[in-house]
C-alpha cells in the first residue's frame, strides 16, 4: 500500500518540478514485492490499471501542466511591470534632489533654490503615530471580539460595518472627520488628520486580527483553558501571542496604506509650511505637500515633489518589507 | 472525600448527534481509574465532560450531572475556570503552546492562572514536573527552545508535565502514552503510581496491559452499533473486570475478539 502511495507521489512531483524534461517512455514498474494473499494480487492488478496510460495521454498531461505554469508566470510578470516601472521612475526623478538637507529643512519660498520637506516628513510621522494610537487598539479589540467571543448577532453587525468602512472612499472619511472635529472646534488640526487616518486603518487591522486569531487552532485554546487559565488570560497571553506575528503584519500593512493617503488630510490636517507646532494646529504631511508642489507651476517645486514621492515610497516599502520579515521570522519560530 | 467524582446519567451530543448517553459512573479518590473501549465509543468525549471542556465545542450539549467533591460542576453557580483548575486534563493529541519555550509551557498554568510566584519557585516546579513526566533529561539543555520544536512523544510528555505543574485535584489523561516508547511509558506509569497518593487519575488507554498494570478500577465503554451513542457497559475493580467480567462484550473486547 505505502509503496503505491509513494510511487504516485513521486510521479506527480516529477511532473511538477521538472516540466521541461522529456516524458519517460516506459510505464512505472509495478511494485516488485511478491504478496502472499489473494486480495493483494487484486490490488496490484488495480495498480497497473491506474498507471497504464498511453504515452500520448501522458504527453498531453505534461503539456497542459506546462501551459498552466507558463500562464501563471506570464500573469505574474505583467502584474509586476507597473510596480517596477513606478519604482524606477520615482527613483529616477527623485534621487537627484534627495539629500540630507531635503530631509531636514523647511521648504523655501518660490524662486529660492534648496530647502526640503523636513516638516512634511515629521508631520507624516506624527499623523501616522496618532492614527496608530487610535486604530491599532480599537482594531485589535474589534478583531478579538469577532474571533473569540462568538456572539453571532454582534459579530455579524461588526463584520458588516467593518466591510462597509473598508469600502468607503477615504475622502468621505475625511469629510466625516471635518464635520465632526474641524467644524466643531473651528480648527484644522493634527488630531483631526490622525483620527481620519485611524478610522481608515480600523477595518484592515480588525479583519487581519480576526483572521490571524482564527488561524490559532482550537486545541491551543483548550490547552490553556484546561490549565485553569481564565478566558481573558487565554486570549491575551496565548492567542494574541501566537497570532502576534500575523497581527503585526496587518498593522504594518494598514500603516503603509494610510501613509500615502492624501484626500482625507486635505480638510483635516490641512498642511503647513512650518515645523509642527502642536497637535491642535494644522500640520504638514508628505502626501499633501507632494500634491501641492506637484500642481504648482514651478520646476523647482516639481523636483521637490519627486524627491518627496521617493521618500514616501521608501517609507511604504520599508513598512511592507519590514512586516514580511517580521512575519517570516515568527512563522519560522512557530514551526 | 477530595477528588471524588460521580457522574449521574451523563449524556453529551455534538450538533444534535448523541455521542455518549446514560453514563452513571464513580471515580474513587486517590485511585487510578482506566476507561477502555473501542475507537469512537466516546471515551474522549466522556473525559472532556468531566472538566467542562465539552461545552467549548460549538453546538455541543450536555445532559445529566457530574458531581465533584459534592458539587455539580454544571450547576449555574460553578465557575468553569475553577473546575478546570481542580480537574486537569491531558489531551489525546499533544497540544503544547508552539511559540512558548519548553520552560514557559510547563509554567504556563502557574504564571497565568495561579497567584504571583517567585522565579526560583517556578523554576523548581518546572524541573520537578519535567522529571515526573520523564522529559527532564531530554530537554534540560533546551528549556528555551520553543515547545513546537520537540518531537511528538516529547510534546506528549511536555503536556503531561504542564498538567502536573498546576497540581490539580484530579488528572484526566487521554491516551497519555500513545506516542511513547516503552521506556518512557514505563516512567509515566511509575509517576502515576507514585502520585496517586495525592491525586486522583482517570486514564483512557487502548493498551489492555497498561490498564491492567496501572489502574485500580476500570470502566468499559461501548457503542452497541454504528452511530449509537456510547454507554458505560461495565465497571468495577480492574482485576475483576479483567478476570471475571460480567458482560460478554467486555470479555470479548479484553480478550481481543473484537474492537
Ligand atoms: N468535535 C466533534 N464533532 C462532532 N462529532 C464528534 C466530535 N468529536 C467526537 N465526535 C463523535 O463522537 C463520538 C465519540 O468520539 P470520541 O472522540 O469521544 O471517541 P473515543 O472513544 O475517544 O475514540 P478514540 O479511541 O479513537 O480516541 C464519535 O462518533 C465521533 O465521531
Ligand atoms: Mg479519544
Amino acid at each position: 500500500m505505502s509503496g503505491r502511495l509513494r510511487m504516485q507521489k513521486e510521479e506527480d512531483g516529477a511532473a511538477e518540478q521538472t516540466p521541461r524534461q522529456a516524458p519517460p517512455l516506459t510505464k512505472p514498474a509495478v511494485p516488485s514485492y511478491q504478496p502472499a494473499g489473494k486480495e493483494m494480487e487484486n490490488e496490484i492488478s488495480r495498480d497497473s490499471e491506474l498507471y497504464s496510460q498511453s504515452a500520448v495521454r501522458r504527453r498531453s498531461r505534461k503539456f497542459r501542466s506546462r501551459l498552466a505554469y507558463c500562464l501563471c508566470a506570464l500573469s505574474t510578470v505583467i502584474a509586476m511591470v507597473p510596480l517596477v516601472l513606478i519604482l524606477f521612475y520615482v527613483i529616477y526623478q527623485g534621487a537627484g534632489d534627495l539629500n540630507l538637507s531635503f530631509l531636514t529643512s523647511l521648504p523655501k519660498p518660490v524662486g529660492e533654490s534648496g530647502g526640503g520637506m523636513g516638516n512634511a516628513i515629521a508631520g507624516s510621522l506624527i499623523l501616522i503615530g496618532i492614527a496608530a494610537v487610535i486604530g491599532v487598539p480599537l482594531g485589535v479589540l474589534a478583531g478579538t471580539q469577532l474571533a473569540e467571543y462568538r456572539n453571532p448577532r454582534l459579530s455579524c453587525v461588526v463584520r458588516l460595518l467593518s466591510d462597509i468602512l473598508s469600502g468607503v472612499p477615504s475622502i468621505i472619511v475625511g469629510i466625516f472627520v471635518y464635520t465632526l472635529l474641524v467644524l466643531t472646534f473651528k480648527q484644522f488640526s493634527a488630531i483631526a488628520g490622525g483620527v481620519a487616518l485611524g478610522i481608515l486603518m480600523l477595518p484592515t487591522v480588525a479583519r487581519t486580527t480576526e483572521e490571524m486569531m482564527r488561524m490559532v487552532p482550537d486545541t491551543l485554546r483548550e490547552a490553556s483553558l484546561a490549565l485553569g487559565i481564565p478566558r481573558w488570560r487565554t486570549i491575551t497571553s496565548v492567542i494574541i501571542k501566537t497570532a502576534g506575528g500575523g497581527i503585526m503584519t496587518g498593522v504594518m500593512l494598514a500603516t503603509a496604506r494610510i501613509a500615502g493617503e492624501t484626500a482625507p488630510l486635505l480638510f483635516t490636517a490641512l498642511g503647513s509650511r512650518t515645523w509642527p507646532t502642536g497637535l491642535d494646529k494644522p500640520i504638514a504631511s508628505l502626501p499633501v505637500q507632494i500634491y501641492q508642489f506637484a500642481i504648482s507651476p514651478f520646476d523647482e517645486w516639481h523636483r521637490q515633489a519627486w524627491a518627496g514621492s521617493l521618500v514616501l515610497v521608501l517609507i511604504v516599502l520599508f513598512l511592507s518589507i519590514g512586516s514580511k520579515i517580521f512575519f517570516g521570522r515568527k512563522m519560522k519560530r512557530a514551526s | 472525600m477530595a477528588g471524588y467524582i460521580a457522574t449521574n446519567n451523563l449524556g453529551a451530543s455534538f450538533g444534535g448527534v448523541q455521542a455518549i448517553e446514560n453514563i452513571t459512573f464513580e471515580i474513587p479518590a486517590n485511585k487510578v481509574t482506566a476507561i477502555i473501549g473501542p475507537s469512537g465509543c466516546g471515551k474522549s468525549t466522556f473525559l472532556r465532560c468531566l472538566t467542562r471542556m465539552h461545552e467549548l465545542v460549538p453546538g455541543a450539549r450536555i445532559s445529566g450531572e457530574v458531581v465533584w467533591d459534592g458539587k455539580n460542576i454544571y450547576a449555574s453557580e460553578m465557575d468553569a475556570t475553577e473546575v478546570r483548575r481542580g480537574i486537569g486534563m491531558v489531551f489525546q493529541k499533544p497540544n503544547p503552546f508552539p511559540l512558548m519555550s519548553v520552560a514557559d509551557n510547563v509554567s504556563a498554568g502557574l504564571r497565568l492562572a495561579a497567584g504571583r510566584m517567585s522565579k526560583a519557585r517556578i523554576a523548581e516546579i518546572v524541573e520537578r514536573s519535567l522529571k515526573l513526566a520523564a522529559l527532564w533529561d531530554e530537554v534540560r539543555n533546551k528549556l528555551h527552545k520553543p515547545g513546537g520544536s520537540l518531537s511528538g512523544g516529547q510534546q506528549q510528555r511536555l503536556c503531561i508535565a504542564r498538567a502536573l505543574a498546576v497540581q490539580p485535584d484530579v488528572i484526566l489523561m487521554d491516551e497519555p502514552c500513545s506516542a511513547l516508547d516503552p521506556a518512557s511509558t514505563q516512567k509515566i506509569e511509575d509517576t502515576i503510581d507514585k502520585l496517586k497518593k495525592s491525586y486522583t487519575f482517570v486514564i483512557v488507554t487502548h493498551n489492555m496491559q497498561q490498564a491492567a498494570r496501572v489502574s485500580d478500577f476500570s470502566g468499559f465503554m461501548l457503542s452497541q452499533e454504528m452511530g449509537e451513542p456510547g454507554r458505560m457497559i461495565e465497571y468495577g475493580p480492574t482485576n475483576k473486570i479483567f478476570t471475571t467480567p460480567e458482560r460478554k462484550e467486555t470479555e470479548n473486547y479484553i480478550t481481543g475478539r473484537f474492537g
